[in-house]
């Protein structure tokens, strides 16, 4: 396993509704284009009708332009923009199960968790849980220092990314279906929220 | 006023101007075969024999037409018998809608009978596909679909319906006005920059070529496409698609480029310095080996598909567009110019060429597809519609029955799928009544779905039927004969007596065995107004020239050794 953050990744953000089935057709996309996902995170944006991907690859910048254009041809996909022309914030978050079980690696796991932005959010008598918010990289360098005492389970969610400033990304779309929803709601009815 | 939700696809589908609709029925369709029985007489329904036979009958009206073809079945099977249809109009944007029934919602994701995850199997082969889970959504649902099958490239859409769907009651009202979909926006016209830089691109070059495809037709850019070549005085080479893009026998046309294409269309894009690419796709079968393909041209693609830009060949000026949009844009601007020397070199290959001619030969006793072909082009005047199937029959109608209208030509080009052609001729009828269609097909191809004889038959669907009888798989016994040392594994055919098959499905027809039984055996078939069927005994062995085998440069072709060689 490689601890090195491969320079040719792109991120790739993607506003897609939110659908039932729309996750398979990017994951379906992905597969039979031959795209190779390197981490896809999804989540809720402040629109509840609206979600949220973002997408890191392995590839060029050419290639990561050929996975826009065939993001965008999906009807469920609203937007989609690659970020790595922009200066943009990305955060991954890992949860990491370290051995505690003796003195000094309770020490050695204080000691480096001091000195990134880390903290143990579960500690019992044998093993202890790390949670770890940063860049990518950041979560490599860290991991690499905790991996000596021994990591007995670990999940990342992947990477997130925003573009800094005032470009913002976002679609001013209202569905058919949520007037609809809205529409009941202020008529007294039950809506029906999927 | 309340309806069902099967009345309300009937409803939709009289809305979206559908008068015929290719089907089978079954179990989790049934409550919607049970409303046609109320809109007999405004919507046909033609029952096939076999659900792949409906989706190929959508998409040939489609072709035809330019209109949306619609096709309908059962759950599970009778869904996933539609899916080689689906693929195939998938691949040459053929604006097709399939309605499926499904089984009632509480059953779903249980394995009930007939149970297929539809939406899942048509998920990567339609442009969109739905699951309609509520009643109330089923209106809307079916003008978003004819809206997206019909719109930008179009292609393929699918409509699931649970049958407690088409069951359950609900007001109904066709959504008036525009569809808008947040993520769907097809791109229409060029920025000005772009058409600048193209027109640039073409005043600066001295061997443009233009490549012509599909989208003219889809497009409707015909006498856009025309005047451009005219005004500047630039040859066009056609796709297999884009064949009736423009006339076949204007001066300015080079003929079908690509693997079994004209040797001069495709000398002339690999001398090229400027190749205008207008809705096509650089398919492998176009291009040969990428590597040194068109090396001396520069690049401008348009197309509606901005994946397609950049694609498989790299665009100098790609536009993203309209095809009949951006030469409006383009054409007010574009200056005159003419080309002698070049075109004179390309018509000397042209004559070079002709060599490849086989119509000529003496083929005593021998009848050669070739032949039967063109003798088919003579007698409809060079005016039928033709439908292929796949294969050896297929490159040679390409090559020998030239179109000069568009959509005149249909096919399966980038599928590639045999038993298209048949019931895709059936479909094309339907759509065009007025015209002359022939279903051209190899012995092969057409036993995969001539249980539609049967259809044609109930109907009295007026189709000829030119079966090319060699009685081999054609196309790849001329593989095996090339790069297998003639090793012809399962391709020989025992075939049946196809007359007497014809006879059994009460269809007329004959055996044609030498070349001057032809005409006559044409006639018959165009004098009869029904199903017709011509069975043309064909050499065994006969190749397709020119041949550009598969990955091979494109100026590397195979040609034919003239008579006495080889």
């Amino acid at each position: 396993m490689t601890s090195q953050v491969d320079i040719n990744k792109v991120t790739v953000v993607a506003l897609v509704e939110n659908e039932p089935g729309v996750l398979n057709r990017i994951a379906s996309l992905f597969r039979r284009r031959a795209f190779n996902i390197d981490s896809l995170t999804v989540g809720r944006t402040h629109k509840p009708h609206i979600s949220r991907m973002t997408i890191r690859v392995v590839a060029g910048p050419e290639y990561a332009r050929k996975i826009a254009t065939n993001l965008e041809k999906l009807v469920n996909v609203i937007d989609v923009r690659v970020l790595d022309n922009e200066p943009h914030v990305e955060r991954d978050l890992a949860l990491i199960k370290v051995r505690n079980d003796d003195a000094n690696s309770r020490n050695t796991i204080t000691e480096i968790c001091d000195r990134y932005p880390a903290r143990i959010v579960d500690v019992g008598p044998k093993v202890a849980i790390i949670e770890m918010v940063g860049t990518e990289e950041i979560l490599e360098e860290f991991i690499d220092e905790v991996r000596p005492t021994g990591i007995v389970e670990m999940i990342r969610t992947g990477v997130v990314s925003m573009g800094r400033g005032t470009r913002i990304h976002d679609t001013n779309f209202t569905r058919r279906d949520l007037a609809k929803i809205q529409d009941e709601l202020s008529a007294g009815g039950n809506g029906n929220l999927i | 006023m309340k309806l069902t939700g099967s009345e309300i696809i009937m409803e939709c589908l009289l809305q979206e101007g559908v008068h015929v609709m290719f089907g089978y029925p079954g179990g989790a369709i049934l409550p919607t075969y049970d409303a046609m029985t109320k809109y007999d007489d405004r919507l046909h329904h033609v029952l096939v024999r076999h659900e792949q036979g409906a989706s190929h009958m959508a998409d040939g009206y489609a072709r035809a037409t330019g209109e949306v073809g619609v096709c309908i079945a059962t759950s599970g099977p009778g869904a996933t018998n539609l899916v080689t249809g689906l693929a195939t109009a998938m691949m040459d944007s053929s604006p097709i809608l399939a309605i499926t029934g499904q089984v009632p919602i509480p059953a779903i994701g249980s394995d009930a009978f007939q149970e297929t995850d539809v939406t899942g199997v048509t998920l990567p082969i339609t442009k969109h596909n739905y699951l309609v889970t509520d009643v109330r959504d089923l209106a809307y649902t079916m003008k978003e679909a004819f809206h997206i099958a019909r719109t930008g490239r179009p292609g393929p859409v699918l409509v699931d319906v649970p049958k407690d769907v088409q069951l359950a009651q609900t007001e109904f009202e066709y959504p008036e006005g525009e569809i808008v979909l947040p993520g769907y926006h097809p791109p229409s016209s060029a920025e000005e920059s772009e058409v600048s830089d193209a027109l640039r691109l073409i005043e600066e070059s001295e061997r443009p070529i233009i490549l012509a495809g599909h989208g003219i037709m889809m497009s409707g850019a015909t006498r856009e496409l025309r005047e451009l070549s005219e005004r500047a005085q630039i040859p066009v080479a056609l796709t297999l698609l884009g064949k009736g893009g423009m006339p076949e026998d204007h001066p300015l046309v080079i003929g079908m480029m690509g693997m079994h294409g004209e040797a001069s269309a495709n000398l002339a894009i690999q001398e090229a310095d400027l190749l205008i690419a207008l809705g096509m796709r650089f398919d492998d079968r176009v291009t040969g080996n990428l590597k040194t393909y068109a090396l001396n041209a520069r690049k401008i693609h348009v197309d509606i598909d901005r994946s397609e830009i950049n694609k498989n060949v790299r665009a100098d000026v790609g536009i993203a567009g309209d095809l009949k949009t951006v030469l409006l844009q383009m054409l007010p601007k574009l200056k005159p110019k003419s080309n002698p020397d070049w075109i004179g070199r390309i018509r000397d290959w042209l004559e070079d060429s002709s060599e490849r001619d086989i119509l000529n030969y003496e083929t005593p006793g021998r009848l050669l597809t070739a032949q039967v072909i063109n003798d088919i082009w003579e007698q409809t005047q060079g005016e039928a519609i033709t439908v292929t199937d796949v294969g050896q029959h297929q490159m040679l109608e390409a090559q020998y029955y030239p179109h000069q209208r568009p959509s005149t030509l249909l096919t399966s080009g980038g599928l590639g799928t045999m038993g298209f052609g048949f019931p895709a001729a059936i479909g094309a009828k339907f759509g065009k009544p007025d015209e002359e269609v022939w279903a051209i097909v190899g012995d092969g191809g057409f036993q995969m779905t001539l249980c539609e004889m049967a259809t044609a038959a109930q109907e009295n669907v007026n189709v000829n039927i030119a079966i090319i009888n060699n009685f081999f798989l054609g196309m790849v016994r001329q593989w095996q004969e090339l790069f297998y040392e003639k090793r012809y594994e399962a391709t020989p055919l025992f075939n049946p007596d196809f007359c007497k098959l014809a006879d059994a499905y009460r269809i007329p027809n004959r055996r044609v065995t030498k070349r001057d039984e032809i005409a006559d055996a044409v006639q018959f078939a165009r004098d009869i107004d029904g199903p017709t069927l011509i069975e043309f005994v064909v050499e065994k062995e006969e190749m397709v020239y020119p041949m550009v085998p598969a990955g091979a440069d494109l100026h590397d072709m195979k040609r034919r050794p003239k008579p006495g060689e080889g």
